[in-house]
């Protein structure tokens, strides 16, 4: 008895232990940005350089370029995924494996020399669309292909996806009907799991709108570092506070349906 | 549209079952059309490229023999590789020991589900804002290092730099062990309680426990989560370029500086060099595959 609770107290105080070294490890760098952020004005501490950064038109020209980009790469993302994984798992397990190769490929390969095949791909007769945003918003789709798909799958296996289909059929819905009206509602919470890690990849992604030469957040901010000391350590704190709410909302939106399915039988 | 248009093609039949497989297949050609596109097709160029001369387009090997005779080349590989491998083995043991702490630790329950928000923050908090927030704490005017001056510790007279090997294996660290965290979370939870109660029973101590369940249980997840976590370190190149401006010499940043196109660079060179990054990574897939299939043998 004793030394079972001996032990558990140890456990303890190691769990408090890494808990605290990781809460540093994560706030540290934050709390400096932001204390450097803060100093924009000699002696004093004063919120200049977020104004500074709010009253910069490029500044919200390019951020609402990215938050474009980030919602066209959500939407498309979730046309072709949805239909794809929601096929595989009804009628065509066979296809299993060689779709999540595929969409497992982006992790191996480098996103920088990803992204330079894509460009010199592209950038030559009978494929010169290298100007066209939407060869940026395929980029995009791809690079955030791992994690929505797998957020997709993942939602997917959690709700009896053929009894959902054979429900809708024998109520006369066709399959458009059942994939955007049954299917799509139910696996929501996963898809904005997926959308809100692709939304947090295409703010953050630097070298794709760079090389495609397209107004975006990172490319600005890269160059914003050369010029200023402290606006770039303002926009810093800004991304990440909106990434950090963008997780919050999935979190608030999963507590929700931790039932799971909304609809149809378990 | 497309994607509708083609689903609704197929709307329900009676069920000829003949036709059935023709529908499916249609479903799924929108997938196969973006990714052959926009992924496998451009992917395979850097195939072509690697074996073909950037000005006369003519079939060569230069490159690749240029690619395994150049130390310094070489040695771009064995700095990416030895960060990577650091911090995937660093990231893997902090991120398992805070997400066991998380899980099991006996903490309140609200640390948990922090510990996963943050958690998926941070580790997409790469590229150009975690260099600058690193800058802001540990470069030698930054906030911690005016503390540690203060307290009497200069690390910059101690051989510490932030802009060098370690001071980036410090900065990648921190989109690391959360992505560690979030991989390894399901495999913690699996683990049953009664297990320990089992092992306890039985008279076993927790090193026991450790050795003989716990860890065999968990020993193929750990490796194919530490094998994402080298992945995630290798491909890595906005974090190191902004931090340290390209000084270090990580192969992602070779690669960039020769794909760039400026007059000393050679593209074809770098082709063939992200090929050598493409065949490592299948190297470390490969290998994770069979360890997972040895480990995974006798569960199930």
């Amino acid at each position: 008895m004793n030394q079972t609770s001996d032990k558990k107290r140890g456990g303890k105080f190691w769990a408090w232990f890494w808990m605290i070294l990781g809460i540093l490890y994560f706030f540290l760098p934050l709390v400096a940005t932001f204390l450097f952020s803060l100093r924009a004005k000699l002696g004093v501490l004063s919120f200049t350089a977020y104004q500074h950064v709010f009253n910069d038109s490029n500044f919200i020209y390019n951020f609402s370029y990215s938050v474009l980009w980030g919602v066209l790469t959500i939407i498309v993302g979730v046309l072709i995924f949805v239909p794809t994984a929601y096929l595989i798992r009804l009628k065509l397990p066979k296809f299993r494996l060689p779709v999540e190769f595929i969409t497992m490929l982006p992790f191996v390969i480098p996103a920088i020399v990803y992204v330079f095949s894509l460009v010199r791909t592209f950038s030559q007769p009978p494929l010169l669309i290298v100007n066209s945003p939407a060869l940026l918003v395929a980029g995009y789709v791809i690079l955030s292909m791992p994690y929505m798909y797998s957020a997709i799958d993942t939602g997917l296996r959690a709700i009896d996806v053929q009894t959902l289909t054979e429900a809708g059929q024998s109520l006369g819905a066709g399959w458009g009907t059942i994939l955007f009206k049954i299917i799509l509602p139910n696996i929501r919470t996963a898809i904005l799991s997926g959308a809100f890690l692709s939304f947090a990849i295409v703010i953050g992604e630097l070298i794709l709108a760079q090389y495609l030469v397209k107004p975006a957040f990172a490319p600005y901010m890269t160059y914003l570092i050369q010029q200023k000391a402290y606006e770039p350590a303002a926009m810093a704190i800004i991304s990440f506070a909106l990434t950090w709410a963008a997780m919050g909302i999935i979190q608030f939106i999963g507590r929700g349906s931790e039932q799971g399915q909304i609809a149809g039988g378990h | 549209m497309t994607v509708q248009n083609v689903v609704e093609q197929g709307a329900p039949q009676a069920r000829p079952a003949s036709r059935k497989l023709s529908w499916a297949w249609l479903g799924l050609t929108p997938f196969f059309i973006f990714t052959f596109l926009f992924l496998l097709y451009p992917a395979s160029t850097l195939g072509v490229r690697s074996f073909q001369d950037s000005r006369t387009h003519a079939f060569t090997f230069k490159y690749i023999v240029q690619l395994l005779h150049d130390p310094y080349l070489l040695g771009s590989y064995w700095i990416s590789i030895k960060i990577s491998v650091i911090t995937a083995l660093g990231g893997g043991l902090f991120g398992f020991l805070l997400a066991y702490s998380a899980i099991r630790g006996g903490l309140p329950k609200f640390m948990r589900s922090s510990l996963m928000t943050f958690c998926g923050v941070a580790s997409n908090f790469a590229g150009v804002p975690l260099a600058f927030a690193f800058i802001a704490l540990l470069s030698p005017s930054g906030e911690l290092t005016k503390v540690l001056i203060a307290l009497g510790f200069n690390p910059y007279h101690h051989g510490f730099t932030l802009y060098t090997f370690w001071g980036l294996s410090i900065v990648y660290m921190y989109f690391q062990f959360p992505l560690m965290v979030l991989i390894i979370t399901p495999a913690i939870d699996g683990l049953r309680r009664e297990w320990v109660e089992a092992a306890e029973n039985l008279g076993a101590s927790s090193f026991q426990y450790w050795r003989y369940v716990a860890f065999p249980i968990l020993l193929p997840a750990i490796l194919g989560a530490v094998v994402l976590l080298f992945g995630n370190s290798f491909g890595a190149f906005a974090t190191a370029q902004a931090l340290t401006g390209g000084q270090i010499n990580l192969v992602t940043i070779v690669v960039g500086s020769q794909l760039r196109g400026d007059i000393l660079s050679d593209p074809g060179l770098g082709y063939a060099l992200a090929l050598g990054m493409v065949v490592i990574m299948a190297f470390a897939i490969i290998a994770r595959a069979l360890l997972q299939q040895r480990t995974e043998r006798w569960l199930r």
